[in-house]
């Protein structure tokens, strides 16, 4: 690569006495080289350099040095310390088109800037709100609060999650510490990134977080082998996930095939291949490829013996009846009595038989073999199942737990451990599923541990009447079915007080009592970690960019002003502002790493790195298993999971869905086969790079970069006359949106793919059509059936021009 | 004269635009405007169904990240009419003279690479500058410096031909052929790039690159 010294040299010798000037008079003279008229873009040094970074819940948390004049931000840089070359020592944080264009979005027309209060005698949903003083908001959230404990109980209070401000030491945990001090609120467990992998799949196969290892540890010419996964896109920065994989592809020649009904951005440009998959049936193309591992002896008997239960009828633990094993799945001695052959996954994947027989060869003879799933598969109403089988997929080689390889989860990675703003003990123990927030509401009393999943308890107590979004855009974007959920919403005497607070005006503003203007992180006091990347460690702190504007307020504060009207002012401040406590945990944090720079000198540096390797040892449990024992149920690698048999008797589930203690391939509600006449194709969502989730989504410099638009095959485009860039309506069971259509060959047929987050805008009082084409206008509230979590990213459609 | 070269590195590239978004961040351009652009290109290819319904598919997708290339040969200065687009006797930079530009647009239509475009606002014409001012202060265009794959470079000719011996002179669809106006781009290509004057393709993200 150019040697950035030497540049420098060359360009300003070769400029002759007007290089010279250039470095001595700044950037002002250095426009003389092109003629005094060009404009420069800026022509003023800045006043301060204020290092920052990006909050949003990307898994990211990318450094941005704001060069801010007259209290605005002029521009960005990031990261550009240390070693910035290509697989170098070092790594550099650099934020990706939405950090770059923060100063877009803080200064968005979106923004909140008082707090407002519905209108009244109006309903929710139909956006009439006037603005109020900061007391009569906050004295009527505490009213509210107290009323409802009064009449209900603390276990009708609960705080979403925060995904707007999710790489931060404060997040929304002030209203957790507010609400512990005064008897506490109903929670939840599981979130809508991986609910299924994580709580489906992982705790019923390994118990834990076990056996995942990062992009960094792969080895030369090693064979990476991801479904549903594109890390060019879900971790775009830098430092990230993406970064490290192609530095492993280009310096190590590491091969990887991406298994995606999408080409998928780490599919173009590098030299990967991608095998296009039906959606929803990576545990069909495992079937397969298991039943042609079994056949040409290519499955590691010994490593399945040795380490996990129930591949075989010989490790099926203990009561397991005759014929539930893995293989007497596959070979059709077992539950349905159909043989899984290449034939029979190929009906289903619409990957063609030779090439899943092929690939179980390349797999099986791959040492090591690196094989992860992204949060794609488990998106589905059967979710559940299809990681499991992708978790599967390296134990039949015997490729988990040894260097350079993966559980099957996604691909490991890890952060600094920063503290985060105490939250206290919370008295109610009682958590639901994520995803069902709004069942929570509709008929939380009747949420049962086995009609629902509920944990740290048999049953909810009440219904959520008291419900605060604080960084969220969950009431009417980010939820399963739009429609549904906010017709639950649109009834007051169901949720009776619902607050959001924000930073911008988003849709679920629409669907508050009270809404209040927050400060973007950026705009106050921030600590947080790097993101989640491949084992690059640091620590970012943050200062604010300008004086608060119009009536913002940051949540610390503001929940301290609750806190005053609850009588717990002094138990949740203990005396200190939101910059006391940064100061504190970061010091707390520098106990445990004496070498980080001391908090002053954080203040003017604002990052701070670690070098670290990542761990690629043989895993502990694969060393002794006896001695090291899983935190599953039979203390090894699940195959059967004996917890999953007892829950599939115990368990009141829906009907049609199944609980199963192997990963069978089920097709899920709208499942593959599912299709009619009215609603021919599969939607499937992804993440886009315009914006996270629904963050930076209303921030028009980057949507006009990258549309909002529908994925359509040329072939089912040309069936409905739909040219590329034309508006069409998509619609499902659950609703309809406009959208524009880009007819590509990157979508497989009869599949098409919407990117989640874009703003829902629809008129809710009339014919409910989404001009904004939000994905979960169209997707379903299904939720899996052994997590209870987030199956949503599949729904049935057709496809029509506008 | 030391002329400026641009390097992509089209291996590396996963179209995330990042370089565009700083680009227009750094010099303060709205949606209308970029100076650098990112074609998302798609060759010529079909999915086909065998006997039991299954697919495959022919031809590839990629990213070409290009901004102006401060050519040898410009087309831009070649149809100016006031000789206000003129190329840098010292740094080869190509760059409008925003007193002599009568906002015509000739050179917005004569270059085959999309850089120039006329601000209406301003009146005149608005492009690349290879970022002087940041460089001759020792630092990289905004747009080398943001890229997360590190997948661009802007040094000397002479310096990009040396650290990059396997680069080429960009010759990829969906960029003309580079004989048009001797382009200082160097590139390694993206996966299954097609040649300029092969190309069997199209940019699919029409509206995306104005």
């Amino acid at each position: 690569m150019v040697d950035a010294k030497l540049s420098r040299r060359t360009f300003v010798k070769a400029s002759g006495a007007l290089g010279a000037l250039a470095v001595a008079g700044g950037s002002a003279a250095a426009g003389n080289l092109f003629g005094p008229a060009v404009p420069k873009a800026h022509a003023e040094e800045a006043d301060d350099v204020i290092w920052t970074h990006c909050h949003v819940n990307c898994g990211g948390a990318c450094v941005l040095q704001c060069h801010v004049k007259d209290g605005e931000i002029a521009y960005v840089e990031s990261d550009n310390t240390g070693d910035s070359s290509f697989g170098g020592e070092g790594f550099q944080a650099r934020a990706c088109l939405r950090g770059r264009s923060i100063r877009r979005w803080i200064n968005s027309p979106d923004r909140l800037n008082y707090p407002m209060k519905r209108v009244e005698g109006t309903k929710r949903g139909e956006g009439k709100y006037e603005q109020i003083s900061w007391d009569e908001a906050l004295d009527t959230i505490a009213s509210e609060f107290k009323r409802v404990k009064d009449t209900y109980g603390n276990e009708a209070v609960f705080i979403q999650e925060c995904s707007g401000v999710e790489q931060n030491f404060m997040m929304n945990n002030p209203f957790f510490r507010l609400f512990n001090l005064v008897g506490g609120e109903v929670t939840r467990y599981g979130n809508y990134s991986n609910g299924a992998l994580n709580f489906g799949a992982k705790p019923y196969t390994y118990g834990d977080s076990w056996g995942a290892r990062s992009f960094r540890t792969l080895a030369p010419g090693e064979l990476v082998v991801l479904f549903g996964n594109s890390p060019s896109e879900t971790r775009m920065s830098g430092d990230g996930l993406g970064y490290d994989l192609a530095v492993a592809m280009e310096k190590k020649g590491v091969r990887v095939i991406c298994i995606d009904p999408r080409r998928n951005d780490l599919a173009t440009n590098h030299e990967v291949e991608w095998i296009p998959i039906f959606p929803g049936t990576d545990a069909a193309l495992v079937a397969g490829l298991a039943h042609e591992m079994i056949k040409e002896n290519l499955v590691d008997r010994d490593f399945l013996h040795k380490y996990c239960v129930g591949f075989d009828e010989a490790t099926l633990p203990e009561g397991a009846p005759a014929n539930s094993s893995y293989e007497a799945y596959i070979l059709g001695t077992g539950y349905d009595k159909v043989e899984k052959t290449p034939a029979w996954a190929a009906a289903i994947t619409k990957i063609p038989e030779a090439r899943i027989k092929k690939l179980a060869h390349e797999i099986a003879e791959a040492k090591p073999c690196f094989i992860a799933q992204g949060w794609g598969a488990q998106r589905h109403t059967n979710g559940d199942y299809a990681a499991r089988a992708v978790m599967l997929l390296p134990q039949l080689v015997g490729q988990v737990g040894l260097p350079s390889t993966n559980s099957g989860m996604r691909e490991g990675n890890s952060s600094m451990d920063i503290p985060t703003l105490p939250t206290g003990d919370n008295p109610i123990k009682e958590k639901f599923p994520n995803f069902m927030w709004p069942e929570a509401i509709e008929w939380g009393e009747k949420m049962t541990a086995t009609n629902a999943g509920i944990q740290k308890g048999d049953k909810l107590k009440q219904p959520i009447k008291f419900l605060v979004n604080y960084g969220n855009n969950m009431m009417s974007n980010q939820n399963g079915d739009i429609n549904t959920t906010t017709d639950i919403l649109r009834d007051e005497s169901k949720c009776e007080f619902i607050l959001q607070y924000d930073v911008v005006w988003s849709d679920s503003c629409n669907w508050a009592d009270i809404v209040l203007p927050d400060l973007t992180p950026q705009e106050t006091w921030s600590l947080s970690a790097s993101g989640e990347n491949c084992d690059h460690k640091g620590v970012w702190v943050g200062r604010p960019t300008s004086e608060p504007k119009f009536e913002r307020r940051e949540v610390y504060e503001v929940c301290a002003e609750l806190a005053k009207r609850l009588g717990v002012e002094k138990e949740y401040t203990e005396g200190k502002t939101r910059e006391a406590w940064m100061h504190e945990l970061y010091d707390e944090f520098r106990e445990d790493n004496p070498e980080a720079p001391t908090w002053d000198e954080m203040l003017t540096r604002g990052i701070w790195k670690k070098d670290s390797e990542p761990d690629n040892e043989v895993d502990p449990y694969i060393v002794d298993p006896e001695a090291n024992p899983l935190e599953t149920e039979t203390g090894k690698i699940q195959i059967y999971s004996p917890e999953l048999a007892k829950m599939a008797k115990e368990w009141e589930l829906p009907e049609g869905d199944e609980i199963y203690p192997i990963p069978v391939y089920v097709p899920g509600h709208d499942g593959p086969g599912s299709e009619t006449e009215e609603y021919p194709l599969h939607l499937c969502g992804y993440h886009t790079k315009a914006h996270t989730h629904s963050s930076y989504a209303n921030n028009q410099i980057i949507q006009d970069a990258h549309r909002h638009n529908v994925l359509i095959n040329p072939k089912d485009a040309d069936e409905r006359g739909i040219k590329n860039n034309d508006k069409v309506r998509v619609a499902s069971k659950q609703g309809e949106v406009e959208i524009e259509a880009r007819v590509t060959k990157r979508v497989m047929p009869g599949v098409v793919m919407i990117p989640e987050g874009a703003w829902h805008d629809a008129d809710m009082q009339g014919d409910k059509v989404d001009k904004g084409g939000c994905l979960n206008t169209l997707t379903t509230r299904h939720p899996n059936p052994i997590s209870k979590q987030t199956g949503q990213h599949n729904a049935l459609v057709q496809v029509k021009k506008a | 004269m030391t002329q400026y070269a641009f390097h992509f590195s089209g291996s590396r590239c996963t179209g995330c635009k990042t370089c565009e978004l700083a680009c227009k961040d750094y010099h303060d351009l709205g949606t209308d405007v970029a100076y650098r652009h990112v074609y998302e290109y798609e060759t010529a290819g079909d999915w086909k169904a065998d006997e039991a319904g299954c697919w495959s598919v022919d031809g590839t997708s990629y990213y070409v990240s290009v901004a102006c290339n401060h050519c040898d040969d410009p087309a831009c200065t070649k149809v100016c009419p006031t000789g206000a687009m003129h190329k840098d006797e010292q740094t080869g930079i190509v760059s409008v003279d925003t007193d002599r530009c009568i906002g015509c647009g000739y050179c917005h239509m004569a270059c085959p690479y999309n850089a120039p475009k006329v601000d209406r606002t301003k009146g005149h014409s608005v492009k690349c500058d290879g970022c002087a001012e940041r460089v001759a202060a020792g630092k990289k265009p905004i747009c080398v410096e943001a890229c997360p794959l590190r997948a661009l470079e802007f040094a000397p000719k002479e310096d990009v031909e040396r650290n990059n011996k396997d680069s080429e002179v960009a010759d990829i669809a969906p960029l003309p052929s580079k004989g048009y106006t001797h382009p200082n781009l160097y590139i390694v290509k993206p996966a299954g790039a097609e040649k300029a004057d092969e190309a069997t393709g199209k940019v699919v993200n029409t509206l995306e690159v104005k």
